[in-house]
């Protein structure tokens, strides 16, 4: 860890060193991030490639701590002193960047046509008509499995609901194994890697999201209390004393080789590679009969914008419709298996779980975690109250209609849809 | 004549000078920022500009069921955090007291120091060993209880809704013990020795002698000791954010004032800040706590005999 930071910092020192030897009439660039960690793939792969072929623009990606960015980004906005480009959080945060005037609109952007409606979704206006960022990353949520388990117990990869539950019967019958690692301590696991991830495949994606933000569904229908439903049949496949169980903790159960399913995102990828000692495997949330279409949650998370206020808006969006180019996506998925580029161009990876994990795209329809977009923004706030129901539905103590039933209240109290 | 005259006397100015410096500090850093508060719980943003609204903010906060339940729970909760503070905390560490004060302990300053050390202990580090402690995977509570045969009394105590505040609570009360111990176990040794020897000649020892003569002298420290418990449970916010989280889980089970400003002040996850509507909560906060703290003052202190020697 401190040598990582030693490294860190004498790599922004020499970041910092080389941007003032800068050759005369050159441009340069500097991003603004919350993603310090990603501080040497921007600068020994992403960086030089670009400017490899893009001779005349010098890039420096200047990351600040994830808890400070949005204040500091904002206080350096109102000054002046902001970069070129900014790295976007998704929906509200960014949208409100826009409104204020801070990024530019980006809809006319050459490069954009290659991200699908709903990876442009979290960084566009509610009605769709202007982008304000090139979308860099999603993370997928599915299921990653103890392969070693499944080979030693004889149960192959469920397809079905019906044959997730008869594997988790199987394991929970043997004894060996947990059946599923999974904690409700600290609330968002049961909203995130539940809810989230196997409801898609009731809400049908994309139209029941799209439906549930014009009003037309409700959380108290059937295809969104199902999801409830399935999640209070997990309660007997979960560890002893999950009620207390952490998100670490389930990461370690799992690692560990105690658990054999793990609910997962795809963001877990990087760190089950080098912690788990057997042979992992993934599968999308099972559907209700083979041959159903399935759904994936695909969640935007990370996307790239243009400041307005940038003197050097052409170079900047050289650069952006760079990172809109299936090359910035090859070495970004790469370079972190877990968080996978959203150009619609196939992106081909060495990881084999990754693979795995974007491999759905091509067979499921993708949409994004249904509480983010819009549906999140008064008071009660909607995906808060989703992990403390979705926790509530595991432990047992609400009642899968009484949860949808506080959902749809709490939301109803604040959210008219426009008719 | 001239006698009754008095002379002037002289301005004493260094009485300003002396107090100037602590009156300038704490307006600094107490006054004003309490008075931002209550200016700040006053208005509300609207269009980017800060309106004055009067008490809309606490109409809301009353009125609309999406705040009062959580007040209404947070305010439950903080309560039932400060009696089991009031009923475990405080006679454990008179008890303590007066077992440290006995002069035929031996090694007590050993005790004393053991017992006090939890006091200046990180909240972060508290909240997480109790964590640890009380982990159903990896905790020793488990197995310390399988080692007499009580397994089956073990459940996950900070997952489920009905244990998780009480356990909480008693993780602060092992924190804190250490306080109303000091406090009373200097009260004690305070208590001078002709006193006891006059209980002793009248035959009054043992038990009796600290019922009858210890306590009813120590009442004014146990009187301290309450406010300071009122006043520091009704501010409490650190253990719960660390060990549960700022949604207070499970199901709000337990939320109390500090974490309910947090999450409305500062906003959590999707959850934007309201600075106006979390001034609000801090100003009900301050009043409940004044309110507290008076009702001591004027109906409890006053009536506490002193006895002097």
């Amino acid at each position: 860890m401190t040598t990582k930071l030693l490294t860190a910092l004498l790599l922004g020192t020499s970041i910092l060193g080389s941007a003032g030897v800068a050759y005369a009439g050159d441009v340069t660039l500097n991003i603004e991030s919350w993603r310090g960690d990603d501080l040497a793939i921007w600068k020994d792969k992403l960086i030089p490639a670009f400017e490899a072929k893009n001779p005349g623009i010098k890039v420096v990606f200047a990351p600040s701590a994830p808890t400070e960015y949005d204040a500091a980004l904002g206080a350096k906005l109102a000054a002046g002193s902001a970069g070129d480009l900014i790295t976007c959080r998704p929906f509200d945060k960014s949208l409100e960047l826009f409104k204020k005037g801070n990024l530019a609109d980006l809809s006319a952007l050459p490069g954009m046509e290659n991200f699908s409606p709903v990876a442009k979704s979290a960084w566009q206006t509610d009605d769709g008509k202007a982008s304000f960022c090139v979308p860099m990353a999603s993370v997928i949520h599915g299921f990653i499995y103890n392969k070693d388990a499944f080979d030693k117990l004889g149960i192959k990869v469920p397809e079905t609901r019906d044959e997730f539950f008869a594997a988790l019967d199987k394991i929970k019958a043997d004894g060996t194994y947990i059946p599923m690692a999974m904690g409700t301590k600290d609330l968002w696991e049961a909203a995130t890697m539940g809810y989230q991830n196997i409801g898609p495949n009731y809400w049908k994606g994309e139209d029941g999201r799209a439906a549930l933000i014009k009003g037309d569904q409700k959380l108290t229908d059937k295809d969104w209390v199902a999801p409830y439903e399935e999640l209070a049949k997990w309660k007997p496949y979960l560890g002893d004393g999950f009620e207390a169980q952490t998100y670490p903790d389930s990461q370690n159960l799992f690692t560990l080789g105690r658990a054999a399913i793990y609910p997962a995102g795809s963001w877990e990828i990087g760190l089950f590679n080098t912690q788990a000692q057997f042979k992992m495997g993934a599968f999308p949330p099972p559907v209700e009969k083979a041959g159903d279409t399935c759904y994936i949650s695909d969640h935007t998370d990370i996307g790239m914008g243009l400041n307005a206020a940038s003197k050097n808006a052409d170079a900047a969006k050289t650069f952006l419709s760079w990172v809109a180019s299936p090359d910035f996506a090859t070495i970004y998925a790469n370079a972190l298996p877990g968080f996978f580029s959203l150009n619609s161009a196939p992106v081909k990876m060495e990881d084999a779980l990754a693979q795995e994990f974007v491999s759905w795209r091509g067979k499921c329809k993708s949409t994004i975690r249904s509480t983010y977009q819009i549906l999140s923004r008064g008071t009660p706030n909607l995906e808060n109250e989703t992990w403390v129901e979705s926790a509530n539905v595991i432990n047992g103590t609400d009642t899968p209609e009484a949860a949808a039933k506080k959902l749809q209240t709490g939301l109803d109290s604040w959210y008219k849809p426009a008719k | 004549m001239a006698a009754e005259i008095r002379p002037k006397r002289p301005f004493r100015w260094h009485i300003g000078v002396f107090l100037a410096p602590a009156l300038l500090v704490y307006t600094a850093i107490m006054i004003l920022p309490l008075a931002g508060t209550l200016q700040l719980s006053l208005f509300r943003n609207i269009e980017q500009h800060q309106v004055f609204v009067g008490l809309q903010n606490f109409r809301t906060l009353f009125g609309d069921p999406n705040w009062s339940v959580n007040f209404w729970n947070a305010l439950r909760n903080n309560t039932w955090f400060f009696i089991i503070h009031m009923l475990v905390q405080n006679p454990i560490g008179v008890m303590l007291a007066a077992l440290l004060s006995s002069p035929r302990l031996r090694f007590s300053a050993f005790y004393r120091t053991a017992i006090f050390v939890p006091t200046i202990l990180s909240f972060v580090i508290v909240g997480f060993a109790w964590k640890l402690i009380l982990s159903p995977l990896w905790g020793v509570a488990p197995h310390l209880l399988d080692l007499v045969g009580l397994k089956s009394l073990f459940t996950p105590w900070l997952g489920k809704e009905e244990y998780a505040l009480t356990a909480l609570s008693l993780i602060s009360v092992w924190q804190f013990v250490g306080i109303p111990m000091m406090l009373i176990y200097a009260a004690l040794l305070s208590i001078p020795e002709e006193v006891i020897e006059a209980a002793e000649c009248d035959g009054i020892t043992g038990m009796s002698q600290f019922w009858k003569i210890k306590l009813p002298l120590i009442l004014p420290s146990i009187g301290i000791i309450s406010i300071l418990t009122f006043v520091g449970n009704f501010n409490a916010f650190d253990l719960i954010y660390t060990a549960q989280g700022a949604l207070a889980g499970p199901n709000y089970s337990t939320d109390i004032l500090g974490t309910f400003l947090y999450r409305a002040f500062f906003g959590f996850q999707l959850q934007v800040g309201d600075p106006n509507m979390g001034a609000a909560i801090a100003t009900m906060m301050f009043l409940i706590i004044l309110g507290g703290v008076c009702v001591y003052l004027f109906l409890v202190q006053t009536r506490l005999r002193r006895y002097q020697f």
